[in-house]
């Protein structure tokens, strides 16, 4: 007797942001109309700055907090706070048996071994030479460690104890949509029942706004939400740690949890991104999720990062589909790249346990106030180059 | 007796096409000759000066030009002749059009020296260089080419389009074992039944000034320079570290009855693939050997198999003094007595450590293995570590009968994954 389909639940999420590092501070930071934003640390560049965070609460160890950097300090917080309210923080079997796929991009650099290699390696006699010395003796060998991509995973495994498996996909957006349908895939396939997903950002990095800066990326010039920029695209990046305890709704029930939402569904694609290609993208996978749509009290976060052509064409997109309601976090905590696809899971679990949606941001009529009660949410994905996602949450009832 | 399906239910999946690219050369053929006579690929660095470095050796693929030189860039070309070579062999879909997804193993993608300089220079800053004019000449709107190359996700994106692959690609790290975590989730999707088919290659070119100076500063890295080729010692007493090396493969892997019903050539088994991340150390394995254990004996068992069954190992010994230890551990406390007389030979030991490709380098190496039913040696083995009492195959190539194969890759971070790969359907 074939046994009845799987279904995968949300058993816990962790989120840091500028706007907090609790599901009642992100509530309540999505529902006022203060923005967190750094004008001047990086100017003419805009940042979401992290929040402050009580890493000795998560990360108890000064050590393994010095082993880290940025990045890999607000991701193992952010799992940590995922295990902590999916109820399984300390429990050593459970997380003996936790499936882990990190999203992450990494290289955090030591920018001052950097700019004296620059200024001087030119003027020496023998650069090639020069850059040795340098290197051997200003990096930090341990600075390695924080740079890998693999290590957060490796840092929420030495210092939570999550050792199921462990993966780590990169390719900034794209990546957090794939690790997140994969562990899904995964849970309902019954090759895991139990998958701890997310990733983590530093946006307050000066390496990482000029590699995005090279591709004329950033927003510049005054501070608009991401929908308002068309005449002047651009990302704002903001630090991000998002995590979900995805866990299959057999093994949730017998060890007595309840759901926070259903993960019913996610997607992605890929193009080259001629023109129309989002569109496509867009477009076919909501068609995917037609069966499961249920229509009336839903509503759509976007991932929309403010670049052009990708924001321009989910907003022609949008338009065509309904006039479901929208919002576009990044508006509010910034664009993180590769955490953004988990943190918006979060923030719809956020809303369907809220069972209504925060306040628009968004005078270009995108996004509408609405008062209705949601239970279901597709989120959406669009990478400022390339990658196409969507996600469908509901609510359990 | 060949079935669709294993002993659990699931599709069989099997190899039908396999490239390859080392520091011995390009090709299966050419690299399976050199393994055969225990030649070594190690050489001394000349793509960089290496003048105050204690490590001046390393595995680089020097046959594939990149000027200038860009780890990605290399790491992107050798994945391509690879999935050629693999695409070719296993005559599947047409050209651009492979009919299944990729995944990709690959080192994270960084903004290389040679970009800051084009930056620092675009600046014209005069004094003291600093990040405001890097950011100042990248504003320019005349780097858009560092941006595309730089994205973690480019590599993949690139093999994406050229090969046609089906879906989002997936660029995959868990370090040293990479390549084999690329192949796992090819198996795991197929089982899905996702797609019948699937591209899962591994890539590195990492030897550039910085990343052999960051695994140098880690004293990873063996510093028996002269010779160059006697450096890389896995199991050997007078170990010091692995050696750096390049490299790629592919494999293309399918559904047992789809590579059937089209007549493809079967070269081996996906038959089992295991994992266990460890939670001891960065860098080290939990001194119980707990992770590595579990992660063998998860592979063996998800092949539907018992250690009995093993009758050779493809180690991921590199050759520095801990791994060799722990993976001796791992095997000893798995296979009992049998350690003893199971084969286990290091390909690092004539290729260096392919570090993200080496997992996919390995198990293209261990299908070949298979096929030829002769075990490549592990070379440079002078002094036996008493504390580590294995048949490494010193030195010499042997034939020997070989069903099943376990083959290991662990990485930094403490993710380890095994394989078990298979002469022909069970």
């Amino acid at each position: 007797m074939p046994d009845a389909p799987r279904e995968a639940w949300i058993t816990g999420i962790g989120m840091v942001s500028c706007l907090g590092e609790s599901a009642d501070a992100h509530w309540q930071g999505l529902n006022e109309a203060r923005l967190c934003l750094n004008s001047k640390s990086f100017a003419p560049y805009f940042v979401h700055p992290l929040a402050p965070i009580d890493l000795d609460r998560l990360i108890p160890k000064k050590s393994d907090q010095r082993q880290m950097e940025g990045w890999q300090r607000i991701g193992t917080y952010a799992a940590g706070l995922a295990l902590e309210n999916a109820g399984l923080k300390g429990n050593r079997e459970l997380l003996a048996r936790t499936d882990m796929i990190v999203a992450a991009a990494g290289g955090e650099r030591d920018t001052a071994v950097d700019c004296n290699v620059l200024t001087n390696k030119a003027k020496s006699a023998n650069p090639g030479v020069f850059l040795n010395e340098r290197l051997m003796s200003d990096l930090r060998p341990t600075l390695f460690l924080a740079q890998l991509s693999n290590l957060l995973a490796g840092n929420i495994s030495i210092v939570h104890g999550v050792t199921g498996s462990s993966r780590t996909f990169m390719g900034e957006e794209a990546a957090g949509v794939d690790a997140v349908r994969i562990a899904l895939a995964r849970i309902l396939a019954g090759q895991s029942d139990l998958a701890l997903v997310g990733g983590s950002y530093n946006g307050e990095r000066e390496d990482l706004l000029l590699l995005y800066d090279t591709g004329e990326q950033l927003l510049r010039g005054s501070f608009k939400p991401v929908w308002e920029r068309s005449a002047s695209p651009g990302m704002v990046l903001g630090s991000l740690g998002a995590f979900l305890v995805l866990e299959a709704r057999t093994h949730a029930q017998a060890r007595g949890r309840a759901p926070r939402a259903r993960l019913r569904a996610v997607l992605s694609e890929r193009s080259s991104r001629p023109a129309q290609a989002v569109t496509r993208s867009l477009t076919a996978m909501w068609q995917k999720l037609a069966p499961q749509r249920a229509g009336a009290r839903m509503a759509i976060i976007s991932g929309a990062t403010g670049t052009e052509p990708a924001t321009g064409e989910e907003r022609a997109w949008l338009k065509t589909v309904s006039d479901l309601p929208v919002r576009a976090t990044g508006s509010k905590l910034g664009h993180g790249l590769e955490p953004q696809f988990p943190m918006n899971i979060a923030l719809a679990t956020l809303v369907l346990g809220r069972g209504k949606l925060f306040p628009a941001m968004d005078s270009s009529g995108v996004e509408l106030e609405h008062d209705g009660p949601i239970d279901q949410v597709v989120v959406t994905s669009v990478g400022h180059w390339r990658g196409e996602g969507m996600a469908l949450v509901e609510a359990v009832n | 007796m060949t079935s669709a399906h294993d002993k659990y239910g699931r599709p069989t999946v099997v190899v039908t096409g396999m490239g390859v690219i080392t520091s011995l050369g390009a090709g299966k053929s050419q690299n399976w000759a050199k393994l055969m006579e225990g030649r070594s690929g190690i050489r001394r660095i000349s793509r960089f000066p290496t003048e105050g470095l204690k490590t001046t050796i390393a595995g680089a693929v020097d046959s594939v030009p990149v000027e200038p030189f860009c780890s990605t860039e290399l790491a992107e070309r050798m994945a391509a002749l690879v999935a050629e070579e693999a695409i070719a062999e296993a005559g599947l879909g047409a050209k651009g059009n492979f009919p299944g997804p990729l995944f990709l193993a690959v080192a994270p993608v960084e903004m290389e020296w040679t970009h800051r300089e084009a930056l620092a220079a675009a600046a014209g800053a005069n004094e003291k260089v600093g990040y405001g004019d890097l950011l100042r000449a990248s504003a320019s709107g005349r780097f858009h080419s560092i941006h595309e190359r730089c994205l973690f996700g480019s590599v993949a994106e690139h093999l994406a389009e050229r090969f046609g692959t089906k879906g989002s690609p997936i660029s995959v790290s868990t370090a040293c074992a990479s390549g084999a975590s690329a192949i796992q989730l090819g198996i795991e999707a197929l089982r899905r039944g996702e797609a019948d088919a699937a591209l899962c290659i591994g890539t590195d070119g990492s030897v550039n000034p910085e990343a052999f100076i960051r695994f140098s500063l880690l004293s990873a890295l063996s510093t028996a320079n002269d010779p160059p080729e006697a450096a890389a010692k896995p199991f050997a007493k007078d170990r010091d570290g692995f050696v750096m090396a390049e490299g790629a493969a592919a494999l293309v892997i399918e559904s047992l009855e789809s590579a059937q019903a089209r007549g493809a050539r079967i070269l081996g088994v996906l038959a089992g693939c295991g994992e266990m991340a460890d939670s001891f150390h960065r860098t080290r394995s939990s001194p119980d050997g707990k992770a590595i254990i579990g992660c063998i004996r998860n592979a063996i068992a998800d092949a539907g198999l018992t250690p009995d069954d093993i009758d050779y190992v493809n180690p991921h010994g590199t050759g520095t003094p801990e791994n060799d230890k722990m993976e001796y551990l791992g095997i000893v406390t798995v296979f009992g007595e049998r350690a003893k007389s199971i084969p286990v030979s290091s390909n690092k030991s004539m290729v260096g450590h392919t570090l993200s490709a080496a997992g996919a380098v390995e198990t293209v190496f261990t299908l070949l293995t298979l096929q030829h039913q002769r075990l490549p040696p592990t070379i440079n083995y002078k002094i036996p570590d008493p504390a580590i009492m294995l048949d490494v195959v010193p030195n010499v190539a042997r034939d020997a009968k070989v069903t099943h194969v376990l083959s290991n890759s662990f990485g930094f971070g403490g993710q380890n994954v095994s394989l078990v790969i298979s002469g022909e359907p069970a």
